[in-house]
């Protein structure tokens, strides 16, 4: 054991992390965006856009994440006409990824409202976009943070498979600096610990808030 | 056709790097790629069904650990679950194939190393069912909260025995129950399954990427795996549907999803 070989390369490390950091935070919006999208989608009434939703969510849903990476690794330059890098090849395929995700929370979240509230909505005069707008979304948002920090969580944790396509973010680093001080067992216990305190702070955040909800809705 | 270069660079011109991109799908089945895909598939069907043995075993053990009355069992329970889904699958895979075997003493290191010839693909095989065993036990560990009470006292009140009220009411309506989360956690393990290419093990995944160093065509290796993915977890979803149609007691809600 020889932990010394932490501090030795930490600025590497976090160097690694902030990256994670980054690449997490990017796939977030990007997916949650996409996903808001697909989700309206798989609950459109009309077939021409309900259809494409339904198949990309359950496409995506159907591959390992891995392989998604590497797909959008070898098709994206293809459809551009020229390599994109690592950190940008990745970030498209975390959102298209977590897009499929999030569509299911946000349908699932919509479709917790009972359909009274959007009788009523329609019945006082409002359209489908007002209904929505001011009865619909604000009652299902608040159901859907729960999800929402739980995805965060899986998010950061599946940002370290950027690893396989050797983008430097934080589990690379780590095995980087492995290959150069074979220090195997020290390097990824700290990776898996720095992993587990991040996580563990979403999940007992959103678990927390399920809790609060819980009241609320008492 | 082995070492040509499909990705041509011309020079550069107007500024932007152009490249030609020749598809040749004959990678998928000329000798010797076509038998390493087979393999490849042959390999992510064992071994997510040995991790799922493994995760179904330990993942009951951990769902009973969780709901028994005893802080001690619900401890180690929420513990495990807790460690296993707050740290990412890659860095238990990294941990379980580089840490484990050097904690063990060294008889055992090097037994481990001169007698398991295909070490990564156990490894994997034993990762992927301790993580998955996470899952089904937060999955078991609902499926008997969510049994209503009353089934039990109905089946004491009737006069059956405790072995009788699990063997011909609990368990009956449990497994039911638990079909549909089942069948998205079983999926789940299939498609984590392709991780375990980072350790080296040629699954599926693998073995596109292994074809796609030998000849540069990895667009077509990869969509070949994406379609054994989408095609087998469309089987195991039709296959279950029906399993689930099959066993639907009259009166009980299904699951509509």
């Amino acid at each position: 054991m020889d932990w010394a070989v932490i501090p030795r390369n930490l600025n590497f490390l976090l160097g690694g992390l902030v990256l994670t950091f980054e690449l997490a935070a990017f796939s977030l919006a990007g997916g949650f965006l996409l996903g808001m999208l697909m989700g309206f989608g798989r609950l459109s009434s009309r077939k021409w856009i309900y259809y494409p939703a339904t198949l990309y969510v359950n496409f995506f849903r159907s591959l390992p994440l891995i392989l998604v990476i590497f797909w959008f690794y070898f098709m994206v330059p293809f459809i551009i006409g020229r390599p994109l890098g690592d950190f940008l090849s990745a970030i498209v395929a975390f959102i298209a990824f977590e897009a499929a995700y999030f569509a299911e929370i946000f349908r699932a979240g919509i479709q917790s409202i009972p359909q009274g509230q959007v009788m009523a909505g329609y019945s006082t005069g409002l359209g489908y976009y007002a209904t929505m707008r001011n009865i619909v979304l604000p009652q299902a948002l608040r159901n859907m943070v729960p999800p929402i920090v739980t995805q965060c969580v899986i998010i950061f944790q599946d940002t370290s498979l950027a690893y396989v396509i050797g983008l430097k973010e934080f589990l690379r680093r780590t095995s980087l600096v492995d290959a150069r001080e074979l220090r195997s067992m020290e390097l990824y216990l700290f990776a898996g610990f720095v992993y587990l305190v991040f996580c563990s702070i979403g999940t007992i955040a959103s678990r927390r808030l399920e809790k609060r909800q819980v009241q609320i809705r008492r | 056709m082995t070492g040509l270069r499909s990705l041509v660079y011309p020079s550069e011109g107007s500024g932007t790097l152009m490249f030609s991109y020749e598809f040749d799908w004959g990678v998928l089945w000329r000798h010797p790629y076509g038998q390493w895909m087979l393999n490849g598939i042959w390999t992510t069907i064992h071994l997510s069904l040995l991790a799922w043995c493994i995760a179904v075993m330990l993942g009951l053990m951990v769902g009973v650990f969780r709901v028994l009355p005893n802080r001690g069992t619900r401890f180690i329970g929420g513990s495990y679950v807790e460690l296993i889904r707050n740290t990412p699958y890659l860095v238990q895979l990294f941990v379980w194939y580089f840490v484990v075997p050097s904690i063990l003493p060294q008889a055992g290191e090097k037994w481990l190393y001169d007698h398991v010839p295909e070490l990564p693909y156990w490894t994997g095989v034993i990762c992927l069912g301790v993580y998955t065993a996470s899952r089904v036990g937060e999955q078991i560990r609902a499926g008997m909260l969510s049994i209503p009470p009353e089934q039990y006292q109905a089946a004491f009140s009737t006069g059956l025995t405790t072995y009788q009220t699990y063997r011909y009411v609990i368990i009956p309506y449990a497994l039911r129950i638990i079909i549909p989360p089942f069948t998205t956690e079983f999926l789940t393990c299939f498609k984590n399954s392709a991780l375990t290419m980072t350790i080296g093990v040629l699954e599926t995944t693998g073995a596109s990427y292994l074809i796609d160093s030998y000849t540069w065509h990895g667009l077509e290796t990869t969509t070949a795996a994406s379609v054994v993915y989408i095609v087998i977890t469309l089987c195991v979803v039709l296959f279950m549907a029906w399993v689930e149609r099959r066993v639907q007691i009259p009166g009980m809600i299904s699951r509509r999803r």
